[in-house]
């Protein structure tokens, strides 16, 4: 017997102390059958593989987006804008869904080295990086004192404290878009910024673009650095502590990325609160409109984890043990019961009417988000159910 | 079906289970009771097993009476050493019971009423997400500085958790701030409040002229932030009595590159750490009288300890109120803690402090563009209130512990719980139902002691001497090192876990002190799991 009262107890354990109790209390006996812990062993490996074919699609699709918007600061034209913004909307589709593997402080988003913040960060700094209204000589674009470098971008950004707030997806968009000013349409920069000489707009276009490009470079930078994370080849990698942790400890951090990124995140943080501030722009994606596609690709991202089902990018399918196939096997009740929630919050977000900041300021649709809000609401309340389930019917290892 | 409860009962001393015997009792208790949501409002405890709970929801609720009892009854003799039913959940009805680990901190009230959650899911935004430079599309949340500490509130407060000094020379400061004024206070007439309304004008510190009330070393663009601040460590060497050595670390600072010139001759600093933001409408729900009771100014008991209330000023109220909130009890409620938290350290204007806070000496301060006014609308800022008043205090997962509970022992033994008042019933008077009439075991009485010359700032702030800090809870703290990633404790986080802070502690707690220091090494072990297991 080793002994789980140490003075350092690193989270893992505490669950596992935790899970302990509950099993004290009220553990069920037919909960710790053989084919239980095959199938857990099977829904962490189907986890890894989703989770890294969904960095790789995200990857893909980054790249796909940094030629866009290398031909669109090479000439820029209306047309080649439209291409980059277009190249934007779709790399969001794949990077949205591994939202849910955010929280339990994995590759994406440990305190030491995770690059969420780099990647996703929100609300964006917009007069750090360019001009806005009000301001047309802000930002670094236009400060000439200011090398345009990562290493420099990276170093200006991390004062104040936040990790980031001019690098990732949100300052692209807003070098693609601009800011959203109008009532009804997303941001309108035109691509003459883009311009050097005539028929140009704005001041500093040849740095505006080496901004975008180096934003872009970095984007490309952290993605790797994900897809390493989840290497199955590399024994270093975060992956193979992962899927060597016991059946538990997977489950505990699959489980909170779910119960967050549902409830406190998509529910709360940016459902309710934009509801509740009732501020046009606060949303994820205020410049490009998109914030729709933000609620429905995160909690897709939530239900591949549950199917166990990933559809990539090239048409293919990864399919495999899902945690809905753990929960089956203990309580089918419960299972189906998710399965209804989270395909209802999926289909409540599909009918938000887009642009998002236009639902909030009419009555039917802010209907429809209290609707959302209260689907992921029940999705959190019953994953958290999930949660302590199995911390009733795992066994401690011995 | 199987009776429930048989099942809890067998399972309690399963062989196969690695849990002590004597850990088992306690721990059916805190490991089966839970809220569980029958309906849209209503709640009932229940046995931890919702797919059983589900099934048999009413039956059980009675049915794990005798057991609460059960494990009561097991109780026996004084308090202090043995576990006393409910002390596993902290926060009464509103503990976390849920995540844990790193997100031990994170979650809100267990019986958070329904018409809450929006206003705490928004305060959590604004809570975490940075604040930016103005102007932005995102209009809430735009107005950071010109000068400020940090961009969010959880840049310090990192998953509502505490901060700690940088660990090395170059590393910024980030989660400590340094308090500047000159020698002196504010005019300071407790009989004639209103004879001077001026918000800084009741006892407060004297600001220092160039650098206003703490050093920003954070700025927008075109703004130069005011300073570089660094902490060295001056090794400490003493030995307990069992002949066992020990370091403490003692802090100095220094402050270089000043961008609005040399600072006042008469400089006093204080450095103070984020602390951890749970339980924060429970304190301030612990009824007045129950806290002014345990004052003993004069130390009239004759037991070395005193306890002093600091009175400070409401800026909402326009009147004086006991200090519950900050290192030094300095304000006297969540709302006012987090409007002059929002003003000093990210430059955000509030209606209670309206001020951006730059001095005469700072014109570029003065003139950098605005978010509004204020730039956290009343209405966001009760939200942020919210959501501070009801982060839950998470459960202790190792309440009946044998080791814990012989720690327990030794720290009533100790004295420490003279200041560190373990638990208190919550009044009724809160405007948040969730958090009155709560059993609390938040271990502080709130009050002002003297902690000695080893610990004093040499600044005076109301009613505190520069030697005078308030007992901090210790609820949550075993979980900071999981949380947060540290170990730093004490006012500027110059203690390495629980030890080296008890080492600290001077004046009225020399006592203690002596008697942790003339202890044998496993009782001090015990003392700290106890500490560690809060």
């Amino acid at each position: 017997m080793f002994d789980f009262f140490t003075k350092d107890r690193p989270a893992s354990v505490m669950m596992l102390v935790l899970g302990a109790i509950y099993s004290v209390g009220c553990s069920d006996d037919s909960s710790s059958d053989e084919s239980s812990a095959a199938t857990r062993a099977a829904m962490v490996e189907t986890y890894a593989e989703i989770v890294l074919a969904s960095y790789e699609d995200s990857l893909t699709e980054a790249t796909a987006m940094d030629a866009a918007l290398l031909a669109m600061t090479e000439t820029p034209t209306a047309a080649t804008q439209q291409a980059a913004q277009t190249a934007w909307l779709a790399s969001r589709e794949p990077y949205l869904q591994t939202e849910t593997y955010r929280f339990y402080d994995g590759p994406i988003d440990n305190a030491k080295d995770g690059p969420e913040g780099l990647i996703n960060a929100w609300p964006l700094d917009e007069a750090y990086i360019d001009y806005v209204v009000g301001d047309l000589t802000a930002g670094i674009v236009n400060d000439s004192m200011v090398t345009i470098d990562a290493a420099t971008l990276e170093s200006l950004n991390e004062e104040g404290g936040e990790e980031n707030i001019a690098t990732g997806y949100h300052a692209i968009e807003f070098l693609l878009w601009g800011q959203d000013l109008s009532e009804t349409g997303p941001g309108a920069r035109p691509f003459s910024d883009y311009v050097s000489g005539e028929g140009s707009t704005a001041e500093n276009q040849d740095r505006r673009a080496l901004y975008l490009m180096t934003v872009s470079d970095m984007l490309l930078d952290h993605l790797q650095f994900l897809v390493d994370a989840w290497d199955p080849a590399d024994a270093s990698a975060y992956r193979a502590e992962f899927e060597s942790a016991e059946s538990t400890e997977a489950l505990r951090r699959i489980l909170t990325g779910m119960i967050v990124l549902s409830g406190f995140e998509t529910g709360g943080e940016r459902l309710q609160t934009a509801l509740d501030t009732g501020d046009q722009e606060d949303e994820h994606s205020c410049f490009s409109d998109n914030t729709h596609r933000d609620m429905i690709q995160d909690i897709q991202g939530v239900l591949n984890v549950w199917q166990g089902s990933y559809a990539r990018l090239d048409g293919t399918t990864i399919s495999g043990t899902g945690v809905a196939d753990v929960v089956r096997e203990v309580d089918s009740d419960l299972a189906q019961e998710l399965d209804d929630q989270i395909q209802e919050s999926l289909d409540l977000a599909n009918a938000l009417v887009p642009p998002f900041d236009q639902e909030l300021v009419t009555k039917d649709g802010q209907a429809r988000i209290q609707a959302l809000i209260a689907a992921l609401r029940a999705q959190e309340n019953l994953l958290e159910e999930v949660f302590q389930m199995f911390e009733l019917s795992i066994p401690v290892v011995e | 079906m199987t009776d429930c409860t048989d099942i809890a009962k067998r399972d309690a001393w399963h062989p196969k289970l690695l849990v002590p015997p004597s850990f088992a009792p306690g721990s059916f208790a805190l490991g089966c009771v839970r809220r569980h949501r029958i309906g849209a409002e209503l709640w009932v405890h229940l046995v931890d097993h919702p797919y059983v709970a589900r099934a048999c929801a009413t039956r059980l609720a009675l049915a794990i009476l005798p057991l609460l009892v059960l494990s009561a009854c097991s109780s026996s003799g004084r308090a202090a050493g043995s576990f006393e039913p409910g002390e596993e959940l902290p926060g009464g009805e509103t503990t976390n019971t849920l995540l844990l680990g790193e997100n031990a901190f994170i979650r809100p009230a267990s019986n958070i009423a329904e018409e809450n959650e929006p206003l705490f899911f928004s305060g959590n935004s604004f809570f975490n997400q940075p604040w930016v430079q103005a102007p932005a599309s995102t209009e809430s949340r735009d107005g950071l500085g010109p000068l400020f500490n940090a961009r969010s509130c959880a840049a310090c407060h990192f998953r509502d958790g505490r901060g700690r000094p940088p660990l090395e020379p170059e590393e910024p400061f980030l989660g400590l701030l340094l308090r500047l004024s000159i020698d002196g206070q504010s005019e300071h007439d407790v009989d004639q409040p209103e004879r001077d309304v001026d918000a800084l004008g009741h006892g407060q510190p004297i600001a220092e002229p160039s650098y206003g009330l703490q050093l920003q070393p954070f700025s927008v663009a075109d703004v130069p932030a005011e300073a570089r601040p660094e902490v060295h460590y001056q090794e400490i060497h003493g030995t307990y009595a069992d002949g066992e050595p020990y370091t403490l670390l003692d802090p100095t600072y220094t402050i270089s590159d000043l961008s609005y010139g040399p600072m006042h001759e008469d400089l006093r600093l204080s450095p103070r750490v984020a602390p951890a933001v749970v339980g924060l409408g429970l304190l301030e729900a612990i009824d007045q009288v129950a806290l002014l009771e345990l004052e003993d100014s004069e130390d009239v008991d004759g037991d070395g300890i005193s306890g002093r209330a600091n009175w400070v000023w409401d800026v909402v109220q326009q009147t004086w109120s006991l200090g519950r909130f900050g290192w030094k009890a300095e304000q006297p409620t969540v709302r006012q803690q987090s409007a002059a938290a929002f003003s000093g350290d990210i430059g955000i204007t509030t209606t209670l402090f309206p001020a951006e806070g730059c001095t005469e000496a700072q014109p570029e301060c003065d003139s950098a563009l605005s978010g509004g006014a204020p730039e956290l609308s009343d209405r966001l800022l009760l939200r942020v209130e919210v959501y501070t008043r009801l982060l839950a205090v998470p459960m202790r997962i190792r309440a009946n512990d044998p080791e814990v509970l012989r720690g327990k022992q030794l720290f009533h033994d100790a004295q420490c719980a003279s200041c560190h008042v373990p638990s208190y019933v919550t009044g009724a008077d809160s405007d948040l139902a969730e958090v009155q009439n709560q059993r609390i075991w938040p271990y502080t009485d709130l009050l002002l002691h003297d902690m000695g010359e080893g610990l004093s700032d040499h600044r005076s702030s109301f009613a505190a001497s520069g030697s005078e800090w308030r007992t901090p809870p210790l609820w949550g703290l075993g979980y900071i090192e999981v949380v947060n990633d540290h170990n730093r404790l004490l006012h500027d986080g110059r203690a390495r876990g629980v030890s080296e802070a008890i080492l600290w502690h001077g004046g009225e707690a020399q006592g203690s002190k002596e008697f942790f220091e003339s202890m044998p090494a496993e009782d001090r072990e015990a003392l700290v799991a106890f500490i560690n297991s809060l």
